[in-house]
């Protein structure tokens, strides 16, 4: 017999049953919610007045519309207000858990789940978000889903899915100098493309990926849907249980002695077979900024912005153009010319504390460079947050010029008041550098927090290991 | 769900590879709590050349005559014709209830985004993928003939070309049942109560963590 991929052994201990066309019935360990998609799965319930299959299973948190500023004045945008007072009003009337906008414990829904060890090993994790795959990061099978099927599993404990095929990436060799969990994610994105991992479940292996962190991990999880995969994951190893140990929802005393012997098998077999594998080499890998209006439209630091015109394929070709007028950038520019006004360390990908740590660790006894606008840190949880003032690291940004926020997604997708105005250029450590994504006409280059805070102080983007 | 079973509409091409969600429905119209009302923001960085706010009056926005979806020929369209990788980012329905809303009932690509995929067949949306090079022809044609129409079977899986020419798609067979029975799919996940119920009692005796209560 064959041996079985992660993606295979997560698939197959949750089918409840399969259909002759392999349509399978999957049982859902944790759902997480947040207040955009999901208003509309509550209101379906009531009109056909089922309620929640499992309400227990659930942890919700409004993190989308949620101001970063002083809170004490709740939200000023009427319809973001209600949408987070529905959010509020169905987990009380369903009984579902809610971390709401004043709990310390509130944050982006992708950093609180692990934070809180609501998301462990073995588990499938859905949320009506693409970013789910972060969970993916501890070995568990997650993905993000549609407001539809978030109501599905409200109802049913249960999802109808079809089994994506294995890709598996590997990485392997050690990352250079000033080379984050970020720069290897958008390094892979650029390999691959943004429709590569389209059709698959991607399993990141390799040295390379052994040595990062859970954070990095995360990290790398997060950006699996940017390379078109709805799902991304990392087999489990004891960094995994070191990060688990101890987190409020994560097993305790025998118990948790006994998950941890069943963790250990979540991993790929030695001789299992993969439908596809890309290999990278680290040491190749140096820090990226993207310079388009897709992920996959990145290059290194240290280098120049590509000309369409070598571009063999006439669509492909055409998108790069459109991506530069979007960007007014001219091909053959090098990177470090480009002047970022503001810069935005924060969302699911980049907001834990080592990458606070790794921002501050650059910003520390520098300042903002005076041409950049505004530079904000917006911590992913209330207790990333506190942690991070513990450790000073507030004291360190707030010196260097830059804002200290309250958590949530914030400029990520900017629904809140957090954006950029038309034109404006800005270094972010989100996933997303879609047209508008952080504001009509804003102009968003995807780097690592490193990365953001060494543009901050230099007013362009620049090596970190020249600082 | 609405029964999807035919359709002949008026096709709108709209030439862009990786076509995302936030461009489909910018992100200030995801504040809604409703399902409907998203069609007049459809594409609307694209399609005004204002700033779009959730409860403007859409009709007197001035509008991007440049946009495809603009241009008199294509009124009435309810075909999208695209690039691959259509529906990429974001996992939100409201680009599929924004298409819908606006008319749309069928998307024509070689690829789509996974979640966006699936988020049609919830809403009686037929995303059909077919060969680049079809779609290549299909652009050619539709940019030269004005009001080029074609005509969707989606019980005998076939595209017709106004000339007659028919072209056959692929499409999963869950999907196309759900589309051409307009299926309540909780409806037909909760025939297998029991058979969810005895998967948890087996769950929880092997691995009783996953069971403990989020509170
Ligand atoms: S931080 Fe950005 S990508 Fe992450 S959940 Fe929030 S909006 Fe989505």
């Amino acid at each position: 017999m064959v041996g079985k991929t992660l993606y295979d052994k997560l698939w197959d201990a949750h089918v409840v049953r399969v259909d002759n066309d392999g349509t399978a019935l999957l049982y859902i360990d944790r759902h997480l919610v947040h207040e955009v998609t999901s208003p509309q799965a509550f209101e379906g319930l009531r009109l056909a007045s089922r309620k929640p299959w499992r309400p227990h299973a659930i942890l919700a948190v409004p993190d989308h519309n949620v101001p970063t500023v002083s809170r004490s004045e709740g939200i000023d945008d009427p319809i973001s207000r209600l949408q987070v007072e529905t959010l509020g009003s169905n987990c009380t009337e369903f009984g579902i858990t809610e971390f709401s906008m004043g709990d310390p414990r509130q944050g982006i829904v992708h950093v609180i789940g692990p934070e809180q060890g609501a998301t462990l090993p073995g588990m499938t994790v859905v949320c009506g978000d693409s970013h789910t795959s972060t969970h993916g990061a501890f070995g568990a099978l997650a993905f993000g889903i549609g407001t539809s099927e978030v109501e599905h599993v409200l109802a049913t404990q249960c999802l109808i899915q079809k089994k994506s095929g294995n890709l598996q990436i590997r990485v392997e060799g050690k990352a250079g100098p000033g080379v984050s969990a970020k720069d290897i994610a958008l390094a892979i994105i650029g390999h691959i493309g943004t429709a590569g991992g389209t059709g698959y479940a991607i399993e990141f292996a390799g040295s390379a990926i052994r040595s990062l962190s859970m954070e990095g991990r995360m990290t790398l999880c997060n950006m699996a849907i940017e390379a078109g995969a709805r799902a991304g994951m990392i087999a489990v190893d004891e960094v995994t249980l070191d990060y688990l140990a101890g987190r409020p929802y994560a097993p305790k005393g025998d118990e948790w002695l006994k998950a941890a012997s069943v963790w250990a098998d979540l991993k790929s077999d030695d001789d299992a077979r993969f439908d596809k594998v890309v290999s990278l080499d680290a040491t190749d890998i140096s820090p990226q900024v993207t310079w388009g209006t897709s992920p996959e439209m990145v290059v290194s630091v240290d280098s120049r912005i590509p000309d369409p015109e070598n571009e063999p394929d006439p669509v492909k070709r055409e998108g790069m153009k459109r991506a530069l007028v979007y960007m007014a950038l001219e091909p053959g520019t090098p990177i470090t010319e480009i002047r970022p006004d503001r810069v935005f360390i924060g969302s699911c990908t980049n907001a834990r504390i080592e990458d606070l740590r790794e921002a501050a660790q650059i910003a520390q006894g520098r300042k903002l460079n005076e041409s950049i606008k505004q530079a904000i840190v917006v911590p992913g949880s209330g207790l990333v947050k506190r942690q991070a003032e513990d450790e000073g690291l507030d004291k360190i940004f707030l010196d260097a010029g830059f804002e200290w926020r309250e958590p949530g997604c914030s400029m990520c997708l900017a629904m809140n008041a957090d954006r950029l105005e038309p034109g404006e250029r800005c270094a972010s450590t989100s996933n997303r550098n879609f047209e508008g994504r952080q504001g009509q006409g804003g102009r968003t280059h995807l780097v690592s927090p490193a990365t953001a805070a060494a543009a901050a102080v230099a007013g362009h983007f620049v090596d970190v290991n020249e600082f | 769900m609405e029964k999807f079973e035919t359709l002949s509409a008026i096709v709108v091409p709209l030439d862009r590879h990786n076509v995302d969600t936030d461009a489909i429905i910018p992100k200030q119209f995801l504040k809604s709590i409703h399902r409907s009302g998203f069609g007049p923001n459809l594409f609307d960085e694209w399609r005004y050349l204002d700033r779009g706010e959730p409860g403007m009056d859409n009709s007197s926005r001035p509008l991007n005559p440049d946009f495809v979806l603009n241009q008199p020929r294509y009124k009435g369209a309810g075909i999208l014709l695209a690039r691959e990788n259509f529906g990429c980012g974001s996992s939100r329905e409201h680009a599929v209830w924004a298409l819908l809303d606006a008319g749309f009932r069928v998307v024509i690509a070689p690829s789509f985004a996974d979640i966006f995929h699936n988020n049609c067949f919830k809403n009686g949306v037929l995303p059909i993928s077919i060969d680049t090079g079809i779609v290549d022809d299909l652009f050619r044609a539709v940019e030269e003939t004005p009001g080029y129409r074609l005509s969707v079977d989606l019980e005998r899986q076939i595209i017709e070309k106004p000339d007659g020419e028919l072209t056959r798609f692929d499409i999963d067979g869950f999907h196309r049942q759900c589309l051409l029975e307009g299926l309540d799919d909780i409806g037909m996940t909760l025939k297998h109560r029991e058979a969810i119920r005895r998967y948890e009692e087996r769950r929880r005796k092997d691995a009783p963590w996953l069971f403990n209560k989020i509170d």
